[in-house]
């Protein structure tokens, strides 16, 4: 929680810091501070990774949808996208395993970073060539990835060969100086996403077409080929959580990643990227990520809420975390 | 969105049921035709469900060749109704096998075709009026709970921590849940802890991770279904958790019936809800035809426990579930 925090000065100092932006750390903050009071469990190292861990995959899928968002678009299939990619990546991993052996892990790693790259190149496609708003298009090809993965599973679940299982697991289970490789590889795509954003000049070309697409548009940005590639940035980061998501639970299955865009989605506004475009902020996402992951984690901690109202006050979080968020930008 | 291999061609996936008149084209030579209305493969269970009832199909349209099964498959309460019409439009039903979506949006167009004088089977989930099915096939959700409830208590010497993991706000879940604290509470077992995993394995490992955060001693884990399982299976693996004695599911999933059979010291148990029930039903509606066997009443599928002894009968390895 910390680490993102600390690492987020660095990345903000070509701004004025405006309270605004610092608002999902706030929220997070005070989040915290409620979770270490209800519960001294929660301050517990283990309980403090675990939750971080937990959160890289919303995180590492954010840090995308944060781009696609900031180009004024939205895109419905990730979390479909997702299962659909760690089913392929398992399949291709197990039909490699007897040639290569732990080698086919890498090799899976790789096939799955490129089909979830064409995944997004085919929503960034038909929204911009076929000009239809991505809202009905990433709709249709939730649908799409969601019955493919449904089919290649024939509805059960897809598992990775036992052989792999222990070679792999480490990737999500394991640790670099006590810190998981899923929180290492979360701020690895997140520096790099706040470089490409922050520093380079697609970066700045993401927000102008968000902010105004004509205006863009008129001083020569090629708005089609900046949403497209918005789309692809988000289909690799859909491949890099499913890189950490198999070896969790090494297997697909027709509910992995069900309603996870939504949690994507919701991960990016509270970080305070608008949702209509033009505004993105990659370490908010994180924040943002940590935000949901926290609340969850509080609820089943603290024996105050009911279980049928778990859901009700999480949403009550949300709301006033934003509404905060407000506040506190409007200032 | 797998339906008859006559049909499968002509469907797209939009129109659920639109086309199965590509069946009944090559259904002259048939005398009976009954028609299975299932939901579609959306996870584990209902996946199950579609494997077992084609299955079914293949193996009685082999064994009665005057009887035609036709599986149809539906990816909601909506589509469920409308693959009804159409079946009933494009085909002489002799016997209607249908596991409904909701019990109260298909009551009604049930009883329209039951109207017509079609032998009615309903499987797993009841009709909001009974009266309106001849045979009744379902597994039983409060003995499941009770039954693994019965074995822990045993097991645990009547007295002990432990955690449950529920799935999503239904009927089965309720019941389930019920039967399995009717019996713990006459015991002095304590349960910790109850909250919805939602029958999904990413859930219930977070859970699990949660629980076991905030809980330093549990003694065992229940989580009513076996999909749920294997999630809570890896979140005590990884946190090294041993005092964690016994970790139970229920369905009978293909995983975890092999764990079962390789004498698993922390699984040494399931309880069936199998989802074969739509192969009993199907077998029980085609005997009423073929055979002279009347078939009318309620069939209530027992729950035992699975042990390493009688797993194999619960081991379907081509099954996806």
């Amino acid at each position: 929680m910390s680490s993102a925090e600390v690492a987020t000065l660095p990345e903000s100092e070509g701004f004025r810091i405006r309270w605004g932006d610092l608002a999902p750390f706030i929220a997070l903050g005070v989040i915290i501070l409620l979770g270490t009071l209800i519960n001294s469990n929660f301050m517990s190292a283990n309980n403090i990774l675990n939750v971080i861990t937990r959160s890289a995959f919303i995180a590492i899928i954010g840090v995308g949808a944060t781009f696609v968002i900031a180009t004024g678009g939205l895109d419905l299939s990730i979390g479909s996208m997702l299962a659909f990619v760690v089913g392929i990546m398992i399949m291709a991993m197990n039909a490699l395993a007897p040639a290569l052996g732990a080698w086919a892990i890498p090799a899976g790693a790789v096939v799955a970073l490129v089909v979830g790259s064409l995944c997004g190149l085919l929503n960034g496609l038909i929204v911009t060539v076929g000009r239809i708003e991505p809202f009905i298009v990433t709709l249709g090809t939730m649908g799409i990835f969601r019955a493919l993965i449904t089919y290649m599973t024939d509805g059960g679940s897809l598992s990775i060969d036992r052989s792999l299982r222990n070679a792999y697991r480490p990737v999500y289970f394991g640790d670099f100086l006590g810190i998981p490789y899923p929180v290492l590889i979360t701020l690895a795509i997140a520096l790099l996403g706040a470089f490409i954003l922050y520093r380079t000049k697609y970066g700045r070309r993401v927000t102008a077409v968000g902010s105004n697409a004509d205006v863009a548009s008129f001083s020569g940005v090629h708005v089609s080929r900046v949403r497209t590639m918005a789309f692809v940035i988000q289909g690799f980061c859909v491949a890099v959580a499913a890189i950490c998501y198999v070896p969790r639970l090494g297997a697909a299955t027709p509910t992995t990643g069900q309603l996870w865009e939504l949690q994507v989605i919701t991960a990016v506004v509270i970080g305070g990227t608008l949702l209509r475009g033009g505004k993105a902020h990659i370490w908010g996402t994180v924040a943002g990520a940590l935000i949901l992951e926290v609340i969850a984690n509080v609820m089943v901690l603290s024996d105050m809420v009911s279980e049928y109202l778990v859901a009700a006050v999480q949403g009550a979080i949300i709301i006033i975390a934003m509404l905060a968020h407000r506040f506190t930008s409007t200032r | 969105m797998k339906m008859t291999k006559k049909g499968a061609a002509l469907l797209s996936a939009a129109a659920v049921a639109g086309a199965l008149t590509g069946a009944a084209a090559q259904a002259q030579d048939k005398e009976f035709t009954i028609a299975v209305s299932i939901p579609a493969a959306t996870h584990g269970w209902t996946g199950g469900v579609v494997y077992h009832a084609q299955e079914a199909e293949k193996q009685l349209e082999a064994a009665f060749p005057n009887i035609d099964v036709i599986v149809s498959t539906a990816s909601s309460a909506t589509a469920q109704v409308s693959s009804l019409e159409d079946l009933s439009a494009t085909n002489k039903l002799d016997a209607l096998v249908i596991l409904p979506f909701t019990s109260e949006e298909l009551t009604g167009p049930v009883e329209q075709i039951a109207s017509n004088g079609t032998f009615i089977t309903v499987v797993d989930r009841g009709l909001a009026d009974p009266s309106i099915q001849d045979l009744y096939v379902a597994g039983d959700n409060i003995a499941v709970g009770a039954n693994t409830a019965k074995w822990l208590v045993d097991k645990l010497g009547g007295q002990g921590e432990i955690v449950v993991l529920r799935g999503i706000p239904t009927v089965i879940d309720d019941e389930r849940i019920k039967g399995f604290q009717d019996v713990i509470d006459q015991s002095d077992i304590k349960i910790l802890d109850i909250q919805y995993a939602n029958w999904n394995q990413d859930e219930a490992f977070s859970l699990m991770q949660d629980y076991l955060g905030k809980y330093p001693h549990i003694d065992a884990v229940w989580a009513n279904d076996d999909d749920m399982l294997l999630g809570v299976i890896e979140a005590v693996d990884q946190a090294k958790r041993d005092e964690v004695q016994y970790m139970l599911g229920g369905n009978g999933m293909k995983q975890v019936i092999e764990m079962v059979k390789a004498g698993d010291e922390r699984t040494p148990i399931s309880t069936p809800y199998p989802p074969s029930m739509i192969a009993s039903a199907m077998y029980m509606t085609a005997a009423q035809f073929a055979g002279q066997a009347p078939m009318r009443g309620s069939f209530k599928l027992d729950a035992p426990l699975i042990t390493p002894e009688n797993a194999d009968q619960f081991y379907f390895p081509e099954s996806p579930f």
